[in-house]
């Protein structure tokens, strides 16, 4: 019988949550990594007891951990991430330049068909990768030197590297998102890249349309046809279908179009889930109303999902990590709260219960479906 | 031998409880000690001090004989009583944090 296990990186520590494929019972096991900030855990494709997990705190900084085991155990490993060559400048908020300094991995990425490689998006933007299993970093540089890099801006949160997606068509594709420089692509395993931003508009940048500066939050892409792009940006929902070439509003009807988490249904490649999310400074959800919101069109036609979440007095915030599908028969769709909930829905959004109401922050959610 | 005593979060991360001894190659100073505990417990490089400028991470003290070395130059040496094992250097964690 298939079972299902979210990885949960919070504030305080790791937790992880496994039931079978019922998604009724839960057995919850953590905190891992007790008083650290977990930023992301998330587990190999081809090798599901393989996990990474970032672990970090302001005291000693980054580590990386590895588990062979599904989280029963870790290890850490390497946890050096140095730029490659000088490290140059990008911009600070007041427009000056600052230098290129390492703080933490927002993202790990494993990749589709080597549980050895792992991608590592970390702030000051750049992207890092292992090939033994975390053992050493390598910074895939052409991103950060591609020509626009001493432009880019820090957003709220830090100027971080927080969305990698590798393509299963293409083994030479990668997407990245960064806030607030916007979208990349490589088509060549991450010797050149480009911005991807054309259609965005952002109004907070001197040029709304420019091609680096927009606030990008997350991008979701359905594995069945990885040239949709689906995007939360700082505000506007987003579509491409073109690879991230052109993209289009698709905000429709949403009460807001500001929001941190996007994801795509398992088997419905045009169903996609946002959480709608009040803003610029309040980053709660509108009305103390917490309500998914769901398309069954591919953007522009939104109805809100609300059967078991709280509908009064509710402000936590989704962050862009914090939701994640699984591929069960019946989606099964999870979200985690800055106020330590999570909740799933074991009927692709149709009604909702909490797993667990009282973590710490949470600041990331993955799933497994394990057969 | 050089007494260390680890904030807890290092003690959890290098599975040790209470303090390490490390073995010091020439004069015992903050940067041979640091060396010999990162030698003996690697996973600990990084967390202490940054990898490439080998500067202490700004929310960590040295401390040892009720004093503050913390701006010391990290080849000065350490004080006798260190050196002697009467007294620990100790690797503290700023009171911060949420």
């Amino acid at each position: 019988m298939s079972k299902v296990r979210l990885l949960v990186g919070t504030r305080k520590g790791a937790f992880i949550l496994a039931s079978d494929g019922k998604r009724e019972q839960w057995d919850v096991s953590g905190p891992f990594f007790a008083g650290w900030e977990i930023y992301h855990l998330k587990g190999s494709a081809v090798d599901p007891n393989r996990l990474y997990a970032s672990q970090s705190t302001g005291w000693h900084g980054q580590l990386i951990q590895r588990s062979d085991d599904g989280g029963k155990t870790w290890q850490p490993v390497d946890n050096k991430f140095v730029y490659d060559g000088v490290a140059g400048t990008h911009q600070w908020y007041d427009g000056t330049p600052h230098p290129w300094e390492f703080k933490r991995v927002w993202h790990l990425e494993p990749s589709l068909n080597d549980p050895d490689t792992v991608y590592a998006g970390v702030e000051d933007a750049a992207l890092f990768r292992s090939k033994d299993a975390g053992q050493s970093w390598q910074e895939i540089s052409g991103l950060r030197k591609h020509g626009s890099g001493p432009h880019w801006q820090p957003g709220a949160g830090g100027m971080c590297l927080h969305t990698v997606i590798l393509d299963p068509a293409n083994p030479g594709r990668i997407f990245i998102a960064i806030s607030s420089a916007g979208a990349f692509r490589t088509d060549d395993g991450g010797e050149t890249w480009r911005p991807i931003n054309r259609g965005l508009k952002s109004a907070h940048i001197p040029d709304p349309e420019a091609e680096v500066g927009h606030c990008v939050h997350h991008i979701a892409m359905h594995p069945s046809r990885p040239d949709v792009l689906f995007m939360q940006k700082h505000w506007d929902v987003m579509r491409s279908d073109n690879a991230g070439d052109s993209w289009e509003e698709v905000s429709g009807n949403l009460p807001t179009d500001f929001g941190f988490a996007i994801d795509v249904h398992a088997h419905q490649p045009e169903t996609i889930y946002v959480v709608p999310i009040k803003s610029d400074s309040e980053h709660y959800p509108p009305d103390g109303k917490l309500r998914v919101f769901r398309s069954r069109t591919g953007g522009n036609e939104w109805e809100a999902l609300s059967n078991g979440l709280p509908q009064r007095d509710c402000y936590v915030n989704v962050l862009r990590d914090a939701m994640a599908v699984d591929s069960l028969d019946t989606c099964g769709i999870y979200f985690g709260t800055t106020g330590g909930q999570v909740y799933a829905s074991s009927d692709a959004g149709d009604h909702w219960a909490p797993i667990v109401r009282d973590l710490p922050a949470v600041l990331s959610v993955e799933v497994q479906t394990l057969s | 031998m050089i007494r260390v005593l680890l904030p807890a979060h290092l003690r959890t991360l290098a599975q040790v409880s209470g303090e390490v001894k490390v073995t010091v190659e020439g004069p015992a100073t903050q940067r041979s000690v640091l060396d010999a505990l990162e030698a003996s417990y690697p996973m600990l490089r990084g967390t202490i001090r940054d990898h490439v400028t080998q500067q202490r991470r700004p929310f960590l003290r040295f401390f040892a004989c009720a004093e503050d070395l913390s701006h010391e130059p990290p080849d000065a040496p350490l004080p006798d009583a260190v050196v002697t094992e009467a007294e620990p250097f100790l690797v503290i964690a700023a009171v911060a944090g949420g």
